[in-house]
């Protein structure tokens, strides 16, 4: 019975935390979670089909672009968006920022990103996010970066790939890296385990869980450079439970159009003859970045590890 | 004989959440996407997720019409959440379109945003004492305006319904292993064909191929 568990008993959750937090994450599982900078977006975004929408001032492609401090979004936008439909808000705050996720509580945003995206607020410690009510999703690069987001409290783990590229090729290899990370514990023995808890610095009931599950505790979407119907696919077929698509869509030719491919691509997933129809006519998409021609500094996913 | 079959919509949200729930009862379950895939069902679930990106898809599959008619069918359905949503009368906050089979009027979001989510304690004679149910931005009914049980209730509020074989709750039994409701539902499942056997079909993940009407376990 304990593997038909839908919500697994995880180590320093609470079973009204994990229930209320991972239960508001489910729902949203086989859906797309879109940015938006504005009402109207929102709209077009929830008239699409997205399960929900990311609320911020400025999509990654811009904030790349802009340069300059990148903060949590102004309260009135947010708010403005939260009246404009009725699917789930999510908004994002600074790596250690927990001032600006209380005041995102305080909003009532449905979830939390403490997300690379935005300029880190703190070099050394993310928020702690177990006292929020409020579940809160965090990127990452491996196993290690995610069960220790999990253990801050995390009800959700996406990829961080590489925002506002549109380039899926980050996004690819944090997947893959986290799925030969969960592979690699089976079979380990209560030794190994311990060595392993101690290298990616989390208790090792955490380790265990995942060991015997061979799944993250909390639901596991992508994130990071998704700028087609294909690509959507793509993550889901390497494990993704959902998608968050940033700049991909409002930054491309037709948003509404794309918006509507990349939640059909994503619900028929294994499905090529519908990716086929899904991705015909859809005009220009996002400009992508070629990735060697950042530098070290210009990559967000080396942020908050 | 073959064992019953659930059909689940699985176009976004908990489904495998469900999925999972219905194995614990030993009931197969197959994920519903296309008309094809209603064929042979014997009972279905429409689960928790959002209404509004379930109706886009639904109309963009064709899925609308041959849906409705399977649940006219008068075969056992659980409706959660979302689900609920899509059998109610009346849709309000906004107003949407619905199949009109559940006799009542849901506000959607009715409890607030996530931050009011939560599980309570539900009042009840058919449920054993000390249910809870898990609500998540979950409708809240606010009128029962035809021939519809009221089987539980949260402070004073209707939030598991059944007309005929149609049983719908405002939260998610499926988030529990185990939940009278569910156990409820497999009753109808098992009473209409049976015994049961216990194999739920899955996506594996990795392969890129589906893999359906495949036991496991």
């Amino acid at each position: 019975m304990a593997n038909h568990h839908p919500i697994p008993q995880v180590p320093g959750f609470t079973a009204e935390e994990l229930v209320s937090k991972i239960g508001f994450c489910e729902q949203l599982k086989g859906g797309v979670i879109m940015d938006v900078v504005d009402p109207e977006q929102a709209q077009i975004a929830e008239e699409a089909g997205a399960c929900a929408v990311m609320a911020l001032e400025r999509v990654p492609a811009d904030i790349r672009k802009d340069g300059g401090v990148a903060r949590a979004s102004d309260p009135d936008m947010i708010a403005g968006i939260q009246k404009a439909v009725s699917i789930p808000v999510m908004a994002k705050v600074r790596i250690g920022h927990f001032v600006e996720a209380q005041m995102l509580e305080a909003m009532e945003v449905d979830c939390i990103d403490e997300s690379e995206v935005l300029t880190p607020a703190d070099e050394e410690f993310h928020v702690d996010k177990r006292p929020f009510k409020t579940p809160f999703v965090c990127g990452c690069r491996d196993l290690g970066e995610a069960l220790r987001r999990i253990h801050e409290g995390a009800a959700m783990i996406r990829t961080k790939g590489e925002a506002g590229t549109g380039n899926v090729v980050e996004a690819v290899r944090h997947m893959r890296t986290l799925m030969n990370g969960i592979r690699s514990l089976r079979g380990l023995d209560g030794t190994m385990l311990a060595k392993k808890a101690n290298e990616l610095r989390v208790p090792v009931e955490l380790v265990a869980w995942v060991a015997e599950n061979q799944k993250l505790p909390v639901p596991n979407f992508s994130a990071g450079g998704v700028a087609t119907p294909a690509d959507a696919s793509l993550m889901m077929q390497l494990g993704a439970e959902a998608v968050f698509v940033g700049s991909g869509i409002f930054k491309s030719g037709d948003p509404a159009k794309r918006a509507r491919a990349i939640v059909r691509a994503v619900t028929h997933y294994d499905d090529p003859k519908v990716l086929v129809e899904v991705s015909k006519g859809l005009g220009e998409p996002m400009v992508g970045i070629n990735l060697d021609t950042l530098s070290e500094e210009e990559r967000l996913a080396r942020r908050g590890i | 004989m073959t064992s019953p079959l659930v059909g689940v919509l699985a176009l976004q949200g908990d489904f495998a959440d469900h999925q999972r729930s219905l194995a614990g009862f030993g009931l197969r379950t197959r994920q519903v996407r296309t008309p094809a895939e209603l064929d042979g069902i014997d009972a279905l679930v429409l689960p928790g997720g959002e209404s509004t990106t379930m109706l886009r898809l639904l109309a963009v599959e064709g899925l609308f019409g041959p849906l409705g008619e399977v649940l006219h069918r008068d075969i056992p359905v659980l409706a959660t959440c979302a689900g609920l949503i899509l059998l109610a009368d009346r849709v309000e906050n906004p107003v949407q379109r619905s199949y009109g089979l559940l006799p009542i009027t849901v506000v959607r979001n009715g409890y607030g945003r996530q931050y009011h989510s939560g599980t309570f304690p539900l009042e009840s004679d058919v449920l054993p004492s000390g249910t809870t149910g898990t609500f998540i931005r979950a409708p809240r009914i606010t009128a029962v305006t035809g021939d519809c049980e009221v089987l539980a209730r949260r402070d004073g509020d209707p939030v598991l319904v059944q007309k005929g074989r149609l049983l719908g709750a405002c939260f998610h039994p499926e988030l529990a292993p185990g939940h009278p409701v569910t156990a409820r539902f497999a009753g109808m499942v098992g009473a209409d064909r049976g015994t049961v056997g216990g194999r739920t079909e899955s996506r594996v993940a990795g392969s890129g191929f589906a893999v359906r009407d495949v036991p496991f376990g």
